[in-house]
């Protein structure tokens, strides 16, 4: 027996591969939130008077919240004050072309896995860096601006796209909607902007990777992308941050709209410092995500592979708002050590023939806690409105804890609303039979687990998906057929 | 703005006048917590569906009543010449009107303050308000604040008594508006059995208001056997909360109906504190009119080995709303549990509503936990079928509903309590 | 030269004892057949040689291939090239049959000192094997056993059989549960893998699958010892006769 408990914590042992420190010289500004601060940050961004108006009314209305405590996860007081709220690497000079590009930074996220050089690239993903508070790079910008397709930094599409940014930003996340988004709207850094314009399908995956480098500095990243009439983009996220004893914070805003016939596809491999094994250290992630289907028939999909991060909260959530709209949320949370995952969706059915889809998997291993929080929500116009729910928890080992909170809320007599759940340790028996056929209790354990995790990783566009397994501590030998 | 001002007075009363040592001590902490806590709140997790402030717009008088042996015997249930009957008159158990069969060998019943005065004196000591870490809020307080005449009922070791109980909850709402507080606690000793049926009549139009708190506490092999009947009017409001704690290995068995009423919250509260102990958990409500009906159950496991399976059905028609809440907790030290739970729904009205929220909170590994919740319609296809072979839209509906409810009236053992229980969904469903 | 040895094995489960003391050898090609009433101890006696955690041996000794097959873990067998075909065998899902044997397959080589193989020589083995034991491509390309039938369980059980190509195979009711055709492809398949070198345990209640795996050897189980020996008319006996005839002789002895 104390064999195989021992063999199943070695299997789920991860040991955090991306928490080296770059050393780069960078632009830091003194710790503290005030309104000078916020106007530093807009200024240093060089942004227009009405950004700054709308981040100092952001803060105003921070001063008058409360930070929530409902969720199911613990951590010390977070002082606001004893947060960066702005580092970015200093650019030696104005950047032309990716080619002048730090190196330091390149080989950076080279080590990361992500190669910034286009020709080196051989899968079609555009990418966007964001390093701290800036956006380093992005690439393949003008191929997709020859379709009509902008893919930027928030920063830059401030100054570029004034007119889009003013017209979406904060119309599906408001500044007002919760703590940590208001806190976001003062203080967001950078991020990502894309529009994909009416009728087009965008030909490649668009891409954005976090990094936090700086000690003590929070990431406030925003990220808006607005889908127009017939049009389709996938659309990928990916995160890590050093090692550090001192948790960080992270609180980004993402928001979505799809207008008629159009799709959003987001998938997430959220892999921030976890903490260590003492639970010391690690990402505090408080993340507020939220897509329109605004149009008839569109369509809106949220993938997410959540590894990383000492805390997490994060629900990101559909308001079917058109008619035959669909939503859907695919999740894997896997927690171990300390860590603390409260996760879910939010399907608000509004339209007529509105769907939803939601398939949540929370592993649970070592001491941690993981929630799966849900609401569904048929509003009395929500004429045969459709949800389907599972939720599954695999816990390894007795110390950790699954739990599940679905809320589900009708007022419309033609929806259909089904939600499952279940709990469950892995089975000896499977266990046994792998082993009978040679398979080590660890490869196992991994086999077994994803296999679990499987509906969902299947959603992750390729390259993502093997990189979330790996990122699971799975190694499975190659897959056939 | 609501005043609860006066309870303060009520209390303090109520101190002066019944002095026993043991249950005003119950009674001021009670108080206290009641004054800490008020009355919840759409911000309270637990109260987030079902509102109640409404239910203290008003005040209620502590009066007496005029309730004679002529209305008890109009209201009794099927099977009652053959039941040991207990009457609660506004809260307060009234002996006169109570009719008890079985002897003193198989059972006894007595007046808390009797209880806690004679030989029960650490039985109750140690049982009394014991589970108020599930509940927290300022209704259940308020209940525990102004215990007084409540009732103690021993199931003694080895027997099965003859005679069910019944109780009837009457509150004489004809003058003024009731507040109706009944506290019980039963003790179902080793080797023996509790078969309960309970139900509430409100008398008159004025309002009421029925918080009653009830602690079961089941030994060893011994069996219990609950059934609520709620099917009173559209006046009478309550919050019903159980609290059965199985301290031995034993089998719990409970059903609830709730038909009629204002505003209606249950809490059936199971702590399974032993290895091994085993409960089901049936609930039907078949919601019309106003009725706002809240059904929360909570599972604690705390030991190895334990069982539970949950079933609660409904309905909700008209301006109703139907509430469910299940939690299931799975304690560190609960290995090999296995606890199921379902919750199925049918929304018959574009006004009513429905919420539902399982609930799984698990520290164990080695479990078998599962829930799931429907909300959906009623069969179309069986709809038009009935119709085409001539049976009217509504009496077809009626059928359905009917055979919709059979699966949890199946598990009211006593065939005199399901036959009228069947009855009464018929009634209910057949009104137009 | 015995493959397998087995002495005086004592096993108990949860406390019980339900092996009290077998003895068997079994030789490289070989086919024995251990047959038995319900709850002589026929499938205890395969978990224990798989090396099942709930099973306790509290006396005697089992050599494979020369080495100590009680001090090896599970996986370790399998690699020596002990299989067991499970009388039900479990569903993982999400895992594909295909994966899972390639797992299996390569955990076996790295043990042997063997590279692994490369998806395009595997799946050519694996076109092979299907071949051998009937089954459908589309079956492995499923979760492990999820949703299979019964019979398609069992071939499944035997396909693994003939990838991994164990030295003993150990059935365990294999023929429970098949219908006439399925049990004909099982042990077809049994047949086209067993050689010189492999020995063959087949564990059954009832005679009908010897009618298609000629045994060499037949013993009988009862109340967790062997009580009796010999050839696969014994087997015959049995059927016609009913476990009766043995097990009264038995208990008449004991007391």
């Amino acid at each position: 027996m104390k064999d195989k408990q021992d063999s199943l914590e070695q299997a789920v042992l991860n040991d955090y591969k991306y928490g080296f420190v770059t050393d780069i010289d960078t632009d830091v500004i003194p710790k503290g939130l005030n309104e000078d601060v916020i106007r530093l940050i807009s200024h240093k961004k060089n942004e227009p008077e009405w950004m700054l108006e709308w981040r100092l009314k952001a803060y105003a209305y921070w001063l008058t919240l409360e930070e929530p405590t409902w969720a199911n996860i613990k951590y010390p007081v977070i002082d606001y004050q004893d947060i960066i709220y702005y580092a970015a690497p200093k650019p030696k000079k104005q950047l032309n072309s990716l080619d002048e590009v730090d190196p330091e930074l390149l080989s950076t996220f080279e080590k990361l896995g992500i190669s910034l050089v286009e020709q080196k690239r051989l899968t079609g993903v555009a990418v966007d860096v964001v390093m701290d508070s800036v956006s380093i790079a992005t690439s393949f910008k003008e191929q997709l601006s020859e379709i009509g397709v902008i893919f930027c930094s928030i920063s830059e599409a401030i100054q570029q796209h004034p007119e889009l940014v003013k017209k979406y930003m904060g119309s599906v996340v408001p500044m007002t909607d919760n703590y940590f988004a208001a806190l976001n709207s003062a203080v967001f850094t950078d991020g990502s902007f894309c529009f994909i314009p009416k009728g087009v399908r965008c030909p490649m995956e668009l891409s954005t990777y976090f990094r936090i480098n700086t000690e003590n500095a929070g990431q406030f990243e925003r990220t808006l992308i607005v889908a127009e009439d017939e049009s389709y983009v996938s659309y990928l996220e990916g995160c890590t941050a050093p090692m550090r004893d001192e948790n960080q914070l992270h609180a980004a805003v993402v928001e979505l709209l799809a207008m008629e016939k159009a799709e959003i596809k987001y998938s997430t491999v959220q892999n921030w410092y976890p903490g260590d094994k003492e639970g010391k250290g690690g990402i505090y992630n408080f993340v507020t995500k939220r897509g329109i289907c605004k149009g008839d028939y569109s369509k809106i999909s949220w993938t997410q592979v959540e590894t990383g991060s000492a805390i997490t909260w994060k629900y990101p959530s559909v308001i079917l708002k058109g008619d035959h709209t669909i939503g859907e949320f695919y999740s894997v949370a896997f927690t171990n050590n300390h860590q603390q995952a409260d996760t879910g969706t939010k399907m608000i059915h509004l339209g007529k023939n509105t769907r939803s889809r939601i398939v949540a998997k929370g592993i649970s291993a070592g001491f941690s806690q993981n929630s799966y929080r849900g609401l569904v929500r048929a509003s009395k116009h929500a004429t045969n409105a459709r949800n389907y729910s599972q939720c599954d928890s695999l816990l390894l080992g007795d110390k950790c804890g699954a739990h599940t909170f679905p809320y589900i809320e009708v007022k419309n007599k033609t929806a259909i609303v089904e939600h499952e759940a279940t709990t469950s340790k892995i089975g000896e028996d499977q266990l046994f039979y792998c082993r009978q056929r040679g398979i080590d209790p660890e490869e196992a354990v991994a086999l077994i687990v994803n296999g679990f995790a499987k509906e969902v990783m299947n959603q992750l566009p390729m390259e993502f998906a093997i990189e979330a397994q790996k990122l699971l501590a799975i190694s499975m030998e190659g897959s056939v057929g | 703005m609501i005043d609860l001002t006066y309870f303060k007075e009520q209390f303090e009363q109520l101190q002066l006048e019944d002095a026993d040592e043991h249950i005003a001590a119950i009674r001021k902490q009670s108080f206290d917590t009641f004054n800490k806590a008020g009355l919840p709140t759409f911000h309270t997790e637990e109260w987030k569906y079902t509102g109640i402030s409404s239910l203290f717009n008003q005040t209620y008088a502590q009066i007496g009543h005029t309730i004679t042996a002529a209305d008890v015997a109009a209201l009794r249930m099927p099977g009652h010449h053959k039941a040991n009957e207990l009457v609660f008159v506004n809260g307060r158990f009234d002996f006169s009107l109570s009719n008890i069969l079985s002897s003193d060998t198989e059972m006894k019943v007595l007046s808390l303050k009797d209880a806690v005065n004679g030989e029960y004196r650490d039985l109750v000591g140690k049982h009394l308000n014991k589970s108020t870490e599930y509940i927290k809020d300022g209704i259940h307080a308020l209940n525990g604040a102004f215990i007084t005449e409540g009732v103690f009922i021993h199931i003694l070791k080895g027997k099965i008594p003859h005679h069910p109980i019944y109780v009837y909850h009457i509150l004489d709402s004809r003058q003024h508006h009731t507040l109706a507080q009944p506290r019980s606690l039963i003790y179902v000793d080793e080797n023996s059995k509790l078969q309960l049926t309970e139900t509430y009549v409100t008398l008159g139009s004025s309002d009421s208001f029925c918080n009653e708190v009830l602690e079961i506490v089941v030994e060893q092999n011994a069996i219990v056997e609950y059934y609520k009947i709620q099917n009173d009017t559209a006046n009478a409001s309550q919050v019903s909360t159980t609290h059965i704690r199985q301290v031995g290995r034993s089998y719990v068995h409970t059903v609830a109906i709730t038909l009629n009423g204002g505003i209606v919250r249950n809490n059936m509260n199971l702590i399974l504190d032993a290895t091994g102990n085993e409960a089901h958990l049936y609930g039907l409500y078949l919601l019309r009119g106003k009725t706002h009906a809240d059904n929360h159950t909570l599972i604690d496991n705390r030991k190895p080995e334990c069982f539970s399976n949950q079933l609660y059905k409904g309905i909700a028609d008209d301006s109703s709303t139907a509430v469910f809440n299940g939690r299931i907790m799975v304690q560190p030290d609960a290995q090999k549990t296995n606890s199921f739970q379902s919750n199925k729904n049918i929304l018959l009205s574009d006004n009513a509503t429905i919420n539902t929220k399982p609930q799984l909170e698990i520290f164990a590994d080695d479990v078998k936990c599962s829930h799931g919740c429907t909300v959906g319609q009623l069969d179309e296809e069986a709809l038009f079928y009935l119709r085409a072979r001539g049976i009217p839209k509504e009496k077809a509906e009626v059928l359905l509903l009917q055979a919709y409810s059979a699966d949890v009236l199946a598990h009211i053992k006593p065939m005199a309590i399901r036959a009228y229980v069947e009855k009464l969904i018929y009634e209910h469903l057949s009104i137009v | 030269m015995y493959m397998l040895s087995i002495k005086n094995i004592h096993a108990n489960v949860e406390g019980k004892e339900i092996l009290k003391g077998i003895n068997l050898e079994i030789k490289p090609g070989e086919v024995h057949a251990i047959m038995g009433p319900n709850g002589s101890g026929k499938s205890t006696l395969a978990s224990v040689l798989a090396g099942r955690e709930e099973y306790e041996v509290t006396e005697g000794e089992v050599s494979f291939l020369n080495k100590n097959l009680l001090e090896l873990s599970p996986e370790d067998r399998a690699r020596e090239g002990l299989f067991l075909a499970f009388q039900y065998p479990v569903e993982i899902p999400g895992v594909s049959t295909t994966n899972f044997i390639k797992a299996a397959v390569n955990e076996k080589r790295k043990y042997h000192g063997l590279e692994p193989l490369d998806s395009v020589s595997f799946l050519k083995i694996m076109k092979e094997k299907m071949a051998l034991v009937e089954i459908d491509q589309s079956l492995l390309s499923r979760s492990i056993n999820e949703g299979f039938s019964g019979g398609e369980k069992k071939r499944n059980e035997i396909f693994q059989m003939a990838m991994l190509e164990p030295k003993l195979a150990i059935l365990d009711e294999t023929d429970s549960g098949l219908d006439i055709d399925a049990l004909r492809i099982v042990a077809n398949g049994i047949n086209k893998l067993h050689n010189p070198e492999r020995a063959v345990l087949v564990i059954t209640h009832y005679q009908r699958l010897l009618e298609y795996i000629q045994p060499d050897f037949v013993h009988v189980l009862y109340n967790g010892r062997i009580v009796k020996s010999g050839t696969k008319e014994l087997a015959l006996e049995l059927e016609e006769k009913g476990y009766d005839f043995i097990t009264d002789e038995v208990d008449l002895t004991a007391e």
